[in-house]
């Protein structure tokens, strides 16, 4: 039997906001435990939340970037139950009218065919404590630094039919909320975290099988991994005759597996209500314009522009604007050397080869847009030859100089482009080679292009490899070829 | 509608509240009424009038994204049964 997977995604997004999303508490990471937790956070008698503005129009400009409709009234709710990380009791949430209504994301796929997923909504919520299961002698420590943080849930249709569409999913999100600003969107911190609803169906079939929801997936390899997992096990279930149990499984990267968390029975009865402390929240039209026209430049619409405007291929313009930093880099560099091609090979070539090398993020980079892209234009107008690049480019990496110009100079690596200068080298090394120019005279005409090689490399020696390779080729073909 | 004891188990189960036998039958004539003047309401024909959020008559008001509260984890901690490393030490949780 063919299988389909079908996979829906819930992304928690952490919103940057300064305070946390009811009280005037930091939502700085990596303070003392319990240090930035206030008592509206610890939920002490008496106190009233206050909704934070800058997280409202985070969640509205996120909306916007998904093409959301954006109701005009949006209520809180409370999610009830009980946990030492949630001290109110209740989690305050968005269950019935949610600031975010339906949208779309744009992902692209490996063969870069665009494909569309649905967002069914996005809510706003606060974040609860952490839990520290270390032994405390046999107790567990709480940290409520965390609790009220600003979460949008940004929750998909069940859109998605692999693990790579939904990978692609995540990197669309991610890019969306960073390209915006509303969150940093740090996996490894916990800035962004998912679970994804899987299920598996006869291909063909109208309707859904049952789903199984894993949690704990906080790394785009993640995603894909605890799916492969997840679809092979329901697969294998269904053909051995038994059944999917719609459940909350944990995904566990050290194993890749997923396990099933062990809830009880009542567990997932939240009794929803609006929440009598926060009034509904109304947003008018001129507000929401007021933020549409604010947006920046979002990443389907740089991909679009790189293709259109650039005439850069769909590959680059998916990988330079996959992240804002990287998108700005780029554009910086073309704006630099005046040529998007260019400056799109490398970007993408030795550049970010070198931040790999040395795991760096483009804003830890040595090299600016400005150095690069002038290094780019001393190689479009001739001044060095491509291997002379290589090694300018490895100079300002190193901090050897100030700018292409200054290295060039400093390391006389000024391309040789003077005919006479470069017959010179090339006479000595033909009256130094009597064997190989004999070789050469008495190969088949087919082969004597390959073995020019030889004295290309001698000649390029001779001049540090400054000498113009395409001069060099011509000039020697012509020469070597009056030997005949 | 008929409410059951174990209905009232289940309620003070999620809300954690012990209850005795004789609270428990108690609870089941109690909130059987409230539900029956729910079912009243119910019978109210209601097409056309906008769900009520709030019984006020007002919106949310905002607040700037201002840190304006100060570290005063001693204070709290106070009256937390046991604290280390500035941790509260609840009853361990088994996940």
């Amino acid at each position: 039997m063919q299988w389909e997977t079908v996979i829906g995604l819930e992304v928690h997004v952490q919103l940057a906001t300064k305070s946390k999303i009811f009280s005037g508490a930091s939502t700085a990471f990596g303070a003392e435990p319990n240090s930035q937790a206030c008592a509206v956070d610890l939920g002490m008698p008496g106190v009233l939340p206050v909704l934070n503005e800058q997280a409202v129009a985070m969640a509205v400009q996120f909306g916007l970037a998904v093409h959301a409709e954006i109701p005009e009234v949006s209520v809180f709710d409370r999610k009830n139950y009980f946990y030492p990380d949630l001290p109110k009791g209740y989690q305050t949430s968005q269950m019935y009218h949610p600031i975010v209504g339906p949208g779309e994301v744009e992902i692209t796929l490996d063969d870069d065919t665009v494909k569309h997923v649905r967002i069914h909504h996005a809510h706003l919520e606060e974040d609860a404590g952490k839990s520290l299961h270390e032994d405390y002698h046999g107790m567990t420590g709480i940290d409520l630094n965390r609790a009220g943080t600003p979460l949008l849930e940004i929750v998909s249709e069940p859109d998605m039919r692999s693990a790579k569409e939904a990978a692609a999913y995540l990197k669309a999100i991610h890019s969306i909320v960073t390209y915006l600003g509303i969150s940093d969107g740090n996996m490894a911190e916990g800035s962004m975290r998912c679970d994804v609803n899987v299920s598996v169906r006869p291909v063909g079939q109208a309707e859904y099988g049952t789903r199984a929801e894993i949690k704990n997936v906080n790394s785009f390899r993640f995603v894909e991994r605890a799916i492969a997992f997840e679809v092979e096990r329901q697969i294998e279930l269904i053909e051995d005759g038994s059944n999917v149990v719609q459940e909350t499984r944990l995904f566990d990267p050290e194993r890749d597996e997923t396990r099933s968390m062990r809830t009880k029975e009542e567990a997932n009865d939240y009794r929803y209500f609006p929440c009598p402390d926060l009034l509904p929240v109304v947003l008018d039209q001129a507000y929401v314009d007021h933020l549409r026209e604010a947006l920046p430049e979002l990443p389907a619409d740089k991909r679009e522009r790189f293709q259109s405007e650039l005439g850069l291929s769909a590959y680059d313009a998916n990988v330079l604007s996959a992240s804002r930093s990287m998108a700005e880099f780029f554009e910086e560099v073309k704006d630099v050397c005046g040529d998007a091609k260019q400056a799109a090979n490398w970007v993408q070539g030795e550049f970010s080869g070198a931040l790999n090398r040395e795991n760096l993020s483009i804003e830890q980079s040595p090299i600016n847009a400005r150095q690069l892209g002038e290094l780019i234009s001393r190689v479009m107008d001739e001044t060095i030859n491509g291997k002379a690049a290589k090694e300018v480019f490895q100079a300002l990496w190193n901090n050897q100089g100030k700018s292409a110009d200054e290295v060039i100079e400093a390391k006389g690596l000024k391309q040789v482009t003077d005919t006479g200068a470069i017959e010179a080298m090339i006479d000595e090394v033909i009256a130094d080679s009597p064997a190989q120019v004999a070789q050469y005279c008495d190969a088949e005409p087919e082969k004597r292009g390959k073995m020019i090689g030889y004295f290309v490399g001698q000649v390029m020696k001779a001049s540090r490899g400054t000498a113009n390779p395409q001069q060099v080729n011509k000039l020697l073909k012509e020469k070597l070829d009056a030997k005949l | 509608m008929a409410l059951e004891e174990t209905h009232v188990r289940r309620a003070a189960h999620l809300a954690r509240l012990a209850i005795s036998d004789d609270q428990a039958s108690r609870f089941v004539d109690d909130l059987s009424q409230i539900l029956d003047m729910v079912d009243q309401l119910q019978r109210i024909d209601t097409d056309g009038v906008a769900p009520l959020a709030h019984p006020l008559d007002a919106t949310q008001r905002l607040r700037a994204d201002e840190v304006t509260e100060t570290n005063q984890r001693d204070t709290f901690q106070r009256c937390a049964p046991v604290v280390e490393d500035g941790l509260y030490l609840v009853p361990r949780v088994v996940e």
